[in-house]
């Protein structure tokens, strides 16, 4: 119970060591090992040991690359702009219009979706897509159509559909809580100096709200570039991402060199891209304070 | 309450002849570059209800945990009953925490958190049920052994604390701000029954607490601290009536200060010439020359030591004459601000001095601007040279 | 009749987000062997099959044994780092933390191939071992999340309070500290599970020859004759996730309401 500094900090790092070396030995070295990969020659199965930036000048100029890095970062920009925009009216709903018991409720109702197989999600919305699926059987039996629409399945508007679904909840829930940060007595100052209610959402609530909305873009952008599943399923493996390119080439074509700098090249578009939302968001930070 | 209440007469001047309970010599304190106890000097009798009174962050708490065996010391010595505290463990000392939270454990029962510290007791099961029964009798929870501890009110809570606290029969009760969570009328009746509790059960009682007030009324003696280090130890009515600095005589209430010139010792004191007041006699022992201040030497005296006298009305002590400057009526009370004549003489500065009078039915509040006379006595004035 | 279309879009969102799971059930008990409408007629045939596949019931048993592991593993680890962050000061604090929660953000692609290639080259056989050791480290920010939730809501001088009244450091955490995060460590160990359960990537990827539940689910994908029973299998898995997550929720609010703190909002 002695708690000097010295103690304290001996005896945290103590307590964190095991987690931490975890991090290190599980994470953090496979992360480093595919790093080091990236700057090395690849023979054909095995890696030659012999520094090159090669691969990296094949990943950003190769046509077929460069179109499945655009192709990844399109949809994810476009899952997560449909996400948060969808995901902003319920957060909203949920922070200003329920009651406060049932909040715990609502939270619970919209997390479990996300809890549950996210693979049996998205073939689901194969099944409900498909050119013999839910929606086109459906409309046949009603006689709304007679040929299956085709334009429901293997592409991207279907990629899009699919993701904004499974990522819906990581979106509500950052802004729900940006939004159940705000005084409620600041609404009505800016009611009371005059402004309509329109005028309030967006001079005061929406600009204290963006936290919540940048951290929501962030936590959906992350995965979704990432994903796997989804090009595979709903993609019908004929518009890949960047997480199949990188499987293909590490596994199926074994250019590990190859396929570490276009996995180092996926991290770095992720952490740029997340530096940008940091930024943003400590600037809506700095303006609050 | 077996026993009969005491007085309070009776109760200090035993115990300012009883052996030493806890004895700090030279305690220093660091966390990292802030120096939070300055060489701490300090002896606490067996059977004191003792007081560690201060603004936050003067290391008041601080000292307590020091006490408790929480916080560990750079250098210097805890003597509890005469025993080096050093390395002995917070779970191994003669003392017992009522914590500022009160930490009681939420997940037990009233009477579970009672008997909590008897674990290791070697009693049978029914005999630590009578004794956590008794517990809960002597604090007024009788009966309140089966609820549940997170329904109880902020009293209540207070009182486990204090049962679960006092059935270990500790040689020092520690209590960390013990009534700063309650609301006003509770704090002034816990306090009460804290001084009963204390005589009751003779345990030296150690009190955490940044206001004056409960410090004054609770205390046989009163530690004031400032920056980490004691500032002034003494029992309550010196230490309101003879603060030995100006600060010490801020933190304790309201004092007024005038500026004094210091004409020369005699036999019983020191003589000053004072603006205002002029030329008075401070007896010796209302002289204090630690004050650490260099605004020069001046004369304090409190509010309620000067009376404004109504025409006709019996004069005691000295006269002053004045102009009323401001009037606060608080109800029961009313304050005067008054420049006095000639108190401007010594730097061209005005000082108005504050008179405090208990408003009695039958005399009228006076108004702004009016003449009046001030009485006040040379033995109620305190000296800082 | 203050945010009736706000309501009516909530309500409306709910059903998207509903709309997969609740076709589910639709057709695992439709008797067509075609997912689409109309539907054709009542049956229990495709449970029935289900249960009856060798395969799958390997499948089940690695994800099971896999789950209850990295469940275990991660609330571990995750104990240990929420009451360094929850208690201590020590150097490099944020890095350190930000290290362990990195997984949350990470994509699980990159976490898999490069643990994947580090395996291969250390020539470690890819089994349930290798899925567990994933599963794992990506449960661990979790654990460690709702475990820091469940020390941080304790009042500190609770532990000194057991300290004081003669306790060791260490009885004191099994007297005090232990029954007051229970409820915390129930939550993360369910949270755990689910997660490990329905994690795809990382099994795809490092399991070698050993199915677990979804990729032995993904490998069926391919036949639609398969998919009735694929069908019974997803409708069996989400509401075993539903009952999970609803007595980790039941023991998240109890914690909650045993430590006397407030509902601050649901998982996360």
């Amino acid at each position: 119970m002695a708690s000097g500094n010295r103690s304290q900090s001996v005896q945290g790092l103590t307590l964190i060591s095991p987690p931490l070396a975890y991090a290190l030995l599980v994470m953090a070295a496979p992360l480093l090992t595919i790093l080091a990969y990236s700057f090395l020659k690849d023979g054909y199965l095995t890696v030659v040991r012999e520094f090159t930036l090669e691969n990296y000048r094949a990943v950003w100029t190769d046509p077929i690359v460069r179109t499945i890095m655009l192709r990844s970062l399109g949809v994810a920009a476009l899952v997560t702009l449909v996400t948060v925009v969808l995901a902003f009216p319920v957060a909203y709903f949920l922070s200003f219009v329920v009651s406060p018991s049932r909040k715990s409720m609502w939270l619970f109702l919209i997390t479990i979706p996300f809890w549950t197989s996210y693979l049996i999600r998205v073939f689901l919305w194969k099944v409900i897509l498909g050119y013999n699926g839910v929606v086109n059987s459906g409309l046949k039996t009603l006689g709304i159509i007679e040929q299956p629409l085709s334009f429901l399945l293997y592409n991207v508007n279907s990629m899009v559909i699919t993701l904004a679904h499974a990522y819906a909840p990581f979106a509500i829930l950052p802004i729900f809580i940006a939004l159940e940060k705000i005084d409620r007595s600041l609404l009505e100052a800016g009611r009371d100096l005059g402004e309509s209610r329109a005028m309030t959402f967006w001079r005061v609530t929406l600009p204290l709200a963006m936290p919540g909305v940048v951290a929501a873009a962030l936590i959906v952008f992350i995965p979704t570039i990432g994903d796997y599943v989804t090009p595979a399923l709903i993609g019908g493996g004929k518009i890949p991402m960047i997480a199949n390119l990188i499987q293909s080439q590490m596994l199926d074509l074994d250019n590990r060199p190859l396929g570490s700098a276009l996995a180092v090249t996926a991290m770095l578009i992720v952490a740029v891209f997340s530096l940008i939302f940091v930024a943003l968001n400590r600037r809506f930070l700095k303006v609050r304070q | 309450m077996t026993t009969p209440a005491s007085s309070t007469a009776a109760h200090r001047a035993r115990t300012a002849a009883a052996r030493p309970m806890i004895e700090c010599r030279g305690i220093q304190k660091h966390y990292g570059d802030y120096h939070a106890l300055r060489g701490i000097d300090l002896t606490i009798r067996a059977g004191e209800f003792f007081s560690l009174l201060g603004p936050s962050g003067c290391g008041k708490t601080t000292l307590l945990r020091t006490i408790a065996g929480f916080e560990d010391i750079q250098s210097g010595v805890i003597l509890i009953d005469g025993q080096d505290m050093d390395g002995v463990q917070a779970n191994a000392r003669p003392t017992n925490m009522v914590f500022q939270s009160y930490a009681i454990f939420p997940h037990l029962t009233v009477a579970e958190n009672v008997g909590f510290g008897l674990r290791r007791d070697p009693r049978s099961k029914a005999e630590k049920a009578a004794a956590v029964e008794e517990a809960l009798e002597m604090v007024g929870l009788k009966g309140y052994g089966k609820r549940a501890s997170h329904a109880l009110s902020g009293g209540q809570r207070q009182r486990v604390a204090l049962a679960r606290a006092l059935i270990l029969k500790p040689k020092v009760l520690l209590l960390d701000e013990p009534l700063s969570a309650l609301d006003r009328k509770m704090r002034e009746q816990m306090q009460v029954e804290l001084i009963k509790l204390q005589r009751q059960v003779g345990i030296t009682f150690v009190l955490v607490t940044h206001d004056q007030e409960e410090a004054l009324v609770m205390s046989d003696r009163i530690a004031v601290m400032f920056e980490g280090q004691i500032a002034q130890l003494d029992g309550p009515e010196a230490l309101y009536a003879r603060p030995t600095s100006r600060r010490v005589a801020n933190f304790i209430g309201v004092m007024n200060f005038l500026p004094a010139h210091v004409l020369g010792d005699t036999p019983d004191g020191v003589e000053v010439e004072v603006p205002g007041l002029g030329r008075v006699e401070i007896p010796a022992k209302n002289v204090s020359s630690k004050d650490p201040d260099d605004e020069g030497p001046s004369v304090g005296f409190r509010p309620e030591a000067v009376s404004l006298v109504g025409a006709g009305q019996p004069v005691q002590g000295r006269v002053t004459e004045g102009v009323i400057d401001e009037v606060v009526y608080y109800g029961d009370m009313t304050y005067y601000d008054v420049r006095l004549d000639g108190s401007a003489s010594f730097d061209g500065k005005a000082r108005p001095i504050r008179i405090a009078m208990r408003n009695v039915f039958g005399r009228e509040v006076q108004d702004v601007g009016t003449r009046a006379k001030v009485s006040w006595s040379p033995g109620s004035l305190v000296l800082f040279r | 009749m203050k945010g009736g279309g706000l309501r009516a879009y909530a309500i409306l969102y709910l059903l998207f987000l509903y709309a997969p799971i609740l076709l589910l059930p639709i057709f695992a008990f439709n008797s067509g062997t075609v997912i689409a409408f109309p539907l054709k007629g009542f049956t229990t045939q495709w449970f029935a099959q289900m249960v009856g596949n060798d395969s799958m019931r390997r499948a089940l048993g690695n994800s099971l044994t896999i789950a209850v592991c990295a469940s275990i593993f991660a609330t571990c680890l995750g104990i240990f780092a929420a009451r360094a962050s929850t208690r201590f000061e020590f150097p490099a604090k944020g890095p350190i933390m930000g290290l362990i929660m990195l997984p949350l953000v990470l994509p699980e692609i990159i976490v898999s191939i490069s643990l994947l290639v580090v395996l291969l080259s250390l020539g470690v056989k890819l089994n349930i071992l290798t899925v567990i050791l994933g599963h794992t480290l990506i449960c661990m920010p979790y654990a460690t999340v709702i475990l820091s939730t469940a020390f941080n809501s304790l009042d500190r001088s609770l532990e000194e309070a057991a300290y004081d009244l003669g306790e060791t450091k260490w009885s004191a955490f099994r007297l005090v500290i232990l029954p007051l995060v229970m409820p915390g460590i129930i939550s993360s160990l369910l949270m755990s599970f689910t997660i490990s359960l329905d994690e795809f990537i990382i099994a795809f990827f490092l399991a070698g020859n050993e199915p677990t539940l979804p990729t032995y689910i993904f490998s069926q994908l391919r036949f639609p004759k398969q998919i009735p029973t694929i069908m019974a299998l997803g409708t069996v898995l989400v509401v075993m996730s539903i009952i999970l997550l609803t007595i980790a929720e039941y023991f998240r609010r109890r914690g909650i309401a045993k430590t006397g703190a407030k509902d601050t909002g649901g998982f996360l």
